[in-house]
């Protein structure tokens, strides 16, 4: 681990991203502190440009736009985090059972996994919001629903390819569990695998939840960069900060998050680092 | 013939996937709020209570859960995919309208973003760690990371709102009565901005794929053989490499098919593009359940038709891959 750790600090772009990454991070951790008011609240008057007394400026209705990114930043990465965490759990469970006990179940769940990669995930995750009604928690479960395809069809790679191991027949021969092979020998195997894909599905699941929001799916009452966007449309032509700053905002936040991922994979499968 | 077979085989594959969407979209029905008559009505209370209840009817809701979901299939299969009432016209016959503009989009984005992504994967490949590669992977990196419709408004501002070059939204300038070649120039100048916001994802993920595969086929014998026998770097590259590494691009490009689509009704709306994006959007505004649904089976059929492309272009490309 340690050593992963040093390959991962040797990488200067991913070191970078973590640094942003870090800063977002603070941002969020001071937004009370830096803006007690909130995003939603009058700061001035409207459509004031970048200066001084607003750093990003004020919108049509006069919230200051910089109260509005440092908010964003909260819902982004709250959503981003647990919609990649629960779509590698739901993912992993899927190939962990695909890949060990192979045969129909192999099949079936393969199939069900090629079918939500075949199908246009963005517009599914339109529909789940829609029915489910645009809540934080909507939100989560549509980006999940449509990201997990990717790690099962990983952990089931890497299930099969550790399937007839040594270590593996031995737990088998010692007569353990289905459970516990999959739980205790074969997932931990997986983890380095699991951790750098996990890490580049946030990044993935930040861009889907900004494009949900600036369609106004969304959680009406929870400030993000996507609803910003979406608001200073209307603006655009006289005011193009209002738009501008939160786009590089979470342009800023998905690559960092690319370039760690990155990191991780090269850090954490330290053979591919040829590729 | 055999690769005739593997392409049929590929072929009823398909199949099942589109069946599989109908029955996501009648579980979707199921599971949104309130009854499925008034979900397939579009908005609740828009519809009549006897147009309502014709729903009823036709789609068989009063009769038991199995017998409502093979009514759905069989309608669905002719493609009667209900009414929608918002637009007062049938659910397929407004997708069919709007079909063409979005193939347009989609296929100039993806078209552009294939040639340009391989070209710039094999220069990123060939001069590797040079100032040229660290050009390219930053450029990449960037346009992987940044969201289409904040691509888009960004393009407005630059290029219609301040340099005045490009029409910020629509299709064609309907007003001018261009006809002929000039109305395609019309539309090609409307196409640039949203082909440009939508491709750019797409150039940087081509543009990865293809520079690792390239580099992957580096090292292979037929290469080594080639750089024995003497020729050329440029015919190695071009004559040899070129064909072997696309191909992963290729599958690539089949898989990513369907977020295109969702990538289109992004850019669409930001462009203001009359296609199946707009469309959806709309649908989303005034919450017709019903016609999103129809958009997504028609999407969704609409990838499985490009996989089926690829697949068929891959097999004629690598005569190696059989059944």
């Amino acid at each position: 681990m340690r050593a992963a750790l040093k390959r991962f600090a040797r990488n200067r772009m991913a070191v970078l991203g973590a640094c942003i990454i870090g800063v977002v991070a603070l941002l969020t951790a001071l937004a009370p502190l830096l803006y007690p008011a909130g995003a939603f609240t009058l700061a001035g008057p409207p459509l004031q440009p970048p200066g001084m007394r607003y750093l990003l400026g004020t919108d049509a209705l006069g919230r200051d736009v910089a109260a509005g990114v440092v908010a964003g930043a909260r819902t982004s990465l709250l959503i981003g985090l647990s919609a990649a965490l629960s779509a590698v759990l739901f993912g992993s469970l899927i190939g962990a059972l695909a890949g060990y006990y192979r045969g129909a179940t192999d099949i079936v769940l393969m199939r069900l996994t090629e079918f939500f990669q075949t199908i246009p995930a963005f517009l599914l995750a339109m529909l789940l919001v829609v029915i489910l009604s645009p809540s934080v928690l909507s939100v989560i479960i549509a980006i999940s629903a449509v990201s997990w395809p990717g790690i099962a069809r990983l952990v089931r790679g890497e299930f099969v390819a550790l399937g007839g191991r040594e270590f593996v027949l031995a737990s088998i021969g010692l007569g353990a569990s289905g459970p516990r092979i999959i739980f205790r020998h074969l997932l931990p195997n997986c983890v380095s695998s699991i951790i750098a894909v996990g890490s580049l599905l946030v990044a993935s699941a930040i861009l889907l939840e900004s494009g949900l929001a600036f369609l106004g799916l969304g959680d009406p009452n929870v400030m993000s960069w996507g609803l910003l966007i979406s608001a200073g449309r209307v603006t655009l032509r006289s005011a193009w900060w209002v738009c501008t700053f939160p786009g590089i905002a979470i342009l800023l936040t998905v690559l960092s998050i690319n370039l760690i991922g990155d990191g991780l994979n090269e850090a954490l499968n330290p053979r591919l680092r040829e590729r | 013939m055999r690769r005739w077979r593997y392409f049929g085989y590929r072929l009823a594959f398909a199949l099942p996937v589109v069946f599989g969407i109908l029955v996501l979209n009648f579980f979707l029905i199921q599971l949104a709020p309130g009854d499925a008559a008034s979900v397939l009505a579009g908005e609740s209370g828009a519809a009549s209570p006897e147009y309502t209840a014709m729903l009823r009817e036709k789609f068989g809701l009063d009769r038991p859960l199995l017998e409502q979901f093979l009514a759905y299939i069989g309608n669905a299969v002719q493609f009667n995919l209900g009414y929608s009432f918002r637009n007062d016209s049938p659910v397929f016959e407004l997708i069919l309208a709007r079909l063409g503009p979005t193939l347009l989009l989609m296929l100039t984005a993806f078209g552009a973003a294939l040639t340009l992504g391989t070209a710039l994967g094999v220069l990123a490949a060939v001069a590797r760690n040079s100032w040229r590669d660290a050009v390219i992977s930053v450029i990449t990196l960037i346009c992987y990371a940044t969201p289409v419709f904040w691509l888009g408004l960004m393009l407005i501002v630059v290029f219609s709102v301040n340099l005045n070059w490009l029409p910020t939204s629509g299709f064609e300038s309907i007003a001018e009565g261009y006809e002929g070649w000039e109305r395609w120039v019309d539309i090609g100048r409307h196409l640039v901005m949203p082909g440009t916001a939508l491709g750019l994802f797409y150039l940087a993920l081509y543009t990865r794929v293809m520079r690792a595969s390239m580099l992957e086929q580096t090292g292979m014998d037929y290469v080594v053989t080639a750089r024995a026998k003497g020729q050329t770097e440029r015919k190695i590259v071009f004559g040899h490499m070129l064909r072997n590494a696309f191909l992963p691009v290729l599958t690539m490009a089949g898989v990513q098919a369907g977020n295109l689509i969702g990538g289109s009704v992004v850019v669409e709306t930001v462009f203001g593009w009359p296609g199946l994006g707009t469309l959806a959007f709309n649908a989303l505004q005034s919450r017709d359940l019903n016609l999103l649904l129809g958009i997504f089976f028609i999407s969704a059929c609409l990838v499985v038709a490009i996989n089926l492309a690829v697949e068929l272009l891959t097999i004629t490309l690598d005569p190696r891959i059989q059944a």
